[in-house]
């Protein structure tokens, strides 16, 4: 035990004094494994892009230190944000978003989380929503889609992935500037609600491109409208809701943010890493098969951008009745 | 065993009444169009679990099940014995995890257990327990690349050392 | 015809000696990772994502199969000679894998198991080569009312799995359906229970941290306590004869759990929402009521250990099938899979056999071929695990309350479920002095999550109607059958009882 114990005391002074010098001459790097935080549970969109960014991080051998994957999807994203907000290493822990990171402190007010204390990192690229009905149900316009919906008097069935979460959100949006109503089913994550669509279950969807790739390929699921500000080049034909006269689009955002308190010259070389991971072409190629929309924004921006969605989405959940 | 199996119920009841009181945060009733609303799952299992605590201080009563006609000790002088020795060495282990590191009190919680209590040699002790937190390092934090608590800031220069070996 | 040129393809590929190579590494990688309590296939998958980008594609992909299947067979492992559940999808496992390991047959628990484990394997993999798009379109016409009407029928295959007492197994069913209520309402969108406020609640509780807190804890401090902690499990040797002669026993009592794992627990695995645990833990049920010796399940039945090995495997290839022909993720592990898959540049989903042929018949022969060496490993590695019984119990016993703390942490990264899972453990060496019965808890907390939001989202469908259970094609055969299972031994008891009063 006693010549363990002085081993010990003696790697951890040649460590001590080794780390002394590094830290000298050479820009920040880390040092152990990155707590890499993702706002969702395993399986959905965010963790989809979480691991694919881990795994280009890995494959082009980018970080001294692995990223490691860490879900906390619960209360809608509020573990991950309190998780973040008392990391116990700043410099050690980022956390790959989605919408949430804007509506779940307005939602939670108790929560008591002021994103603008984060550290911005990265925005990777914005993923943005269309509307899907299944094949057999004839309709092929926004328009007959409108008829349809009018006509069920408030039958018509949709699903989504919860009140409050960003599927919700355009529906809302929808219910109120159209004059409609709607029958809406929660599920747990997007997966499920495509498949739920593709099965009959239930009439129509908000889901984004990515999550219903795989039906859309075989002609089982139609899409009718896309919520993004110009059409997407993988859906040349659809018009956007913004053709359809309403100053109106929604993207789910896909970025990387740092814990508060997190050392400038950390936050320096996680942003320099995910401009890195950004550039490839394996991200660029994903970012057009799963229809995410480039968006490169740099630290400044993204406060700013931040602060403007915390705009909209405090007016989007005012008119819900959140 | 009479007595416990009294105080279970009784605990068992009011964990059923606070799930309850907790449950009813959200709506318990039967929303029209809509089905149950979002705390009524949980609200009318635990007033299940309610009337189930009440059925079992009846079948006390009645002394109609084996534990309530015992009139052994609940526990004895060796169960009392190995229940502390062992809860205190759990106990302490999971404690001293956030402090000295998972692999810190594994070594301790092992030489706790095998040296003091299972009073095996100095030899056997050393090896189980230097080995086994050698052999969980590597298995979790290179080969499966999850990291398990490091305790408390002292023991970051170590764990980066050792993390200049592994990555 | 067809199929069968495909099939032998994949096969042969996965025979290369690269892709061979990779399949023992994956298996052996496998078993320990599923033999390891609170780690499971899911974990072994994502390491595996790095290793791809070194290996074409069709090697990754077999590569993982390896693993997938390595890992399915070790959760037993555990369960078996520990009798902690390595994963959700082995808790049946322990029910009577368990006991014959108390009783001194750990080997042949274990034998059982990996027979079972591949014949449940083969099973599944047959029927999936065979009618993988048909059986697709059956996983699609399962909407919330049909899943919810498997999760009735889950739990009236269980009626029967607590003890004697009623009221006390009426009051651990709902406890295990209370806790999976933790955390967060996703129909209302609200925080649901999180107690004191504490953010660890967030997540809900983990079917782990149950587990290995009544399994891993509770039931040893009980175990120590009741053996005076003088308790020896097993002084069996191991043999190539006594593996032979296990063999024989396993085939002759355990062929009916097997046959009914096999293929109820294929089709409860395709279905996206429902998945490998409720498939294993409806085929013990079953199995158990249609035993002619119903009463020695629980006490070390072959056939309780039969049914869900075989089911367990046999679900987790079926589970494989909504992933690869409909592009939905029907686990965590299968969900890691989709995106290695989006990775390597496929698109998942219906288009996907017919785009990608040799790719998916590649894993599909990989299923077959790591199916045969997990067998032969797992029999292999079976003397190991035999000689680790043989440790004095003072040292195992340490070893298993080391697994159970790393395990409990290592499901959820928190250590406010390792606290937790202590909090349990002592509540459940309580509980179980008192016999009330826990398996019934356990179960309810994987079952919960899933009947739950299936109920309400039936209902929000129905617009608050219930009839919405009987009056569908499907949903309502399966809610009667469950309905009558319920009701049958209430009805029989409380004639009993009032026959036994007058």
């Amino acid at each position: 035990m006693k010549s363990t114990k002085r081993l010990l005391i003696g790697l951890i002074g040649a460590t001590a004094l080794s780390g002394m010098f590094a830290s000298a001459s050479l820009a920040w790097e880390p040092t152990k494994p990155v707590d890499f935080v993702i706002m969702a549970g395993a399986g959905g969109g965010a963790d989809q892009i979480a691991r694919f960014l881990q795994s280009v991080a890995e494959k082009k051998d980018l970080t001294s230190r692995p990223l490691v994957p860490n879900n906390k999807g619960g209360g809608s994203g509020a573990e991950a944000l309190i998780a973040l907000n008392t990391a116990s290493d700043p410099d050690h822990t980022i956390l790959v978003t989605l919408n949430s990171f804007f509506t779940t402190p307005l939602r939670q007010t108790a929560l008591g989380i002021d994103i603008q204390t984060f550290t911005p990192v990265a925005m990777m690229g914005v993923d943005p929503f269309v509307l899907w009905v299944h094949k057999d149900s004839g309709i092929t316009t926004f328009e007959q889609w409108l008829e349809t919906v009018k006509a069920a008097n408030g039958e018509y069935v949709m699903g989504g992935t919860g009140k409050g979460a960003e599927d919700s959100l355009v529906i809302t949006f929808i219910e109120q500037n159209f004059g409609v109503k709607i029958k809406y089913i929660p599920y747990k994550g997007g997966g499920a609600v495509a498949k739920d669509l593709a099965g009959q279950q239930i009439m129509a969807t908000v889901n984004n491109p990515s999550e219903t790739k795989g039906f859309y390929a075989s002609g089982d699921v139609v899409p009718l409208l896309q919520f993004s500000d110009e059409r997407m080049a993988n859906f040349p034909d659809i018009p956007t809701m913004k053709e359809k006269g309403k100053d109106f689009s929604y993207y789910n955002q896909r970025a990387v943010v740092g814990a508060p308190g997190m050392s400038a010259d950390a936050a320096t070389y996680f942003q320099d890493l995910f401009k890195t991971i950004y550039n490839t072409t394996e991200w660029q190629d994903y970012m057009q098969s799963e229809s995410l929309s480039p968006l490169w924004l740099d630290a400044d921006k993204q406060r700013a951008y931040w602060a403007t969605q915390v705009a909209n989405h405090k007016e989007l959940l005012a008119k819900m009745g959140e | 065993m009479r007595l416990a199996e009294l105080i279970t119920a009784a605990v068992l009841a009011l964990l059923s009444i606070y799930l309850m009181f907790k449950s009813a945060e959200l709506d318990i009733g039967y929303l029209p169009g809509e089905g149950p609303g979002g705390g009524a799952w949980p609200f009318w299992l635990a007033a299940v679990m309610l009337i189930s605590t009440i059925l079992i201080v009846i079948n006390w009563f009645k002394k109609a099940t084996p534990p309530s006609r015992s009139t052994e000790p609940f526990m004895d002088d060796f169960a009392k014995k190995s229940l502390v020795k062992v809860g205190v060495g759990l106990l302490g282990f999971i404690a001293l995890i956030g402090v000295i590191s998972m692999y810190g009190a594994m070594l301790i919680f092992l030489v706790y257990y095998v040296r003091v209590l299972g009073k095996h040699s100095w030899p056997t002790t050393a090896a189980l327990s230097i080995g086994l937190p050698v052999i969980f390092f590597i298995f979790f934090e290179a080969l499966m690349r999850i990291t398990l608590p490091k305790g408390m800031k002292f023991t970051e220069p170590f764990y980066n050392f050792l993390n200049t070996i592994i990555y | 015809m067809e199929i069968l040129g495909h099939l032998s393809d994949g096969i042969w590929l996965s025979l290369q000696p690269i892709n061979l190579g990779l399949i023992l590494i994956g298996v052996t990688l496998g078993l320990f990772i599923g033999a390891m309590p609170g780690l499971g296939s899911v974990n072994g998958v994502a390491i595996l994502l790095p290793v791809t980008f070194l290996v074409p594609p069709s090697s990754a992909i077999i590569f993982l199969a390896a693993i997938y299947y390595g890992a399915m067979y070790g959760g037993a492992i555990s369960s078996i000679t520990l009798g902690i559940p390595g994963a959700s999808t082995a808790v049946a496992t322990t029910f009577d894998g368990r006991p014959l390991a108390l009783k001194g047959k750990a080997s042949l628990a274990l034998v059982t198991a990996a027979l079972a484990s591949f014949v449940g394997g083969t099973v599944s993999n047959v029927l999936f080569t065979g009618f993988a798009p048909l059986l697709a379109h059956v996983a699609l016409s399962f909407g919330p009312p049909e899943i919810f009407a498997l999760m009735l029928l889950a739990f009236a295959t269980f009626v029967g799995l607590g003890g004697d007492d009623i009221p006390k197994t009426i009051l651990s069913i709902c406890m295990g359906l209370v806790f999976a209520a933790v955390g967060f309402d996703e129909i209302s969108g609200e925080p649901r229970l999180v107690f004191f406020n504490i953010s660890g609640f967030m997540h809900g509780i983990n079917f782990l941290v149950l587990a290995i807190g009544v399994y891993g804890l509770g039931e040893m401090i009980w175990t120590i306590e009741s053996t005076r902690g003088e308790m020896t499990t097993t002084d069996a040797k191991m043999s190539l004869k006594t593996v032979v002669a296990d063999s024989k026993t396993a085939a002759r009592e355990g062929w009916r759990g097997t046959a009914i794992g096999s293929l109820l627990g294929f089709f409860v695995g395709i279905l996206p929402a429902a998945g490998a645990t409720p498939g294993s833990l409806m085929s013990y049920g079953v199995t158990k009521m249609v035993s002619r010796k119903p009463e020695e399940f629980g006490k070390g039945a072959v056939d309780g250990v039969a049914a869900p090995e075989a089911a367990n495997n046999s679900a987790s290839t079926g589970a494989m099938l909504p992933m690869l022909t409909l592009g939905i993720p029907g686990s965590p592990t299968t969900a890691i899979l989709l995106g290695g898959m989006v990775i390597w540049g496929m698109t998942p989903g219906p288009r996907l056999f017919t785009d990608e042929p040799a790719f998916v018949w590649g894993l599909i022969g990989s299923f077959y071929v790591s199916n045969v060496f997990a067998l032969l490993i797992n029999l292999a590695f079976i003397p190991v695990f035999i000689w680790m019984l043989r440790m004095p119990f003072t040292i195992l016993a340490p070893l298993i309350f080391v697994l159970s703390v790393v395990g409990g942490y290592a499901a959820t990264a928190d250590m406010h479920d390792v606290w937790l899972m202590l909090g349990f453990g002592f509540g459940a060496y309580a509980l179980r002095k008192l016999d009330y019965p826990l398996a019934p808890a356990v179960l309810a907390i994987v079952l919960g999550p899933i009947a739950e939001p299936t109920l309400r989202q039936s209902l929000l469908l129905s617009s608050g109607d219930p009839m919405i259970f009987i009056n569908r094609p499907i949903a309502g055969p399966i809610t009667i059958i469950a309905l009558i299972l319920i009701f049958l031994p209430l009805i029989n008891l409380i004639r009993k009882k009032m026959v036994a009063q007058a």
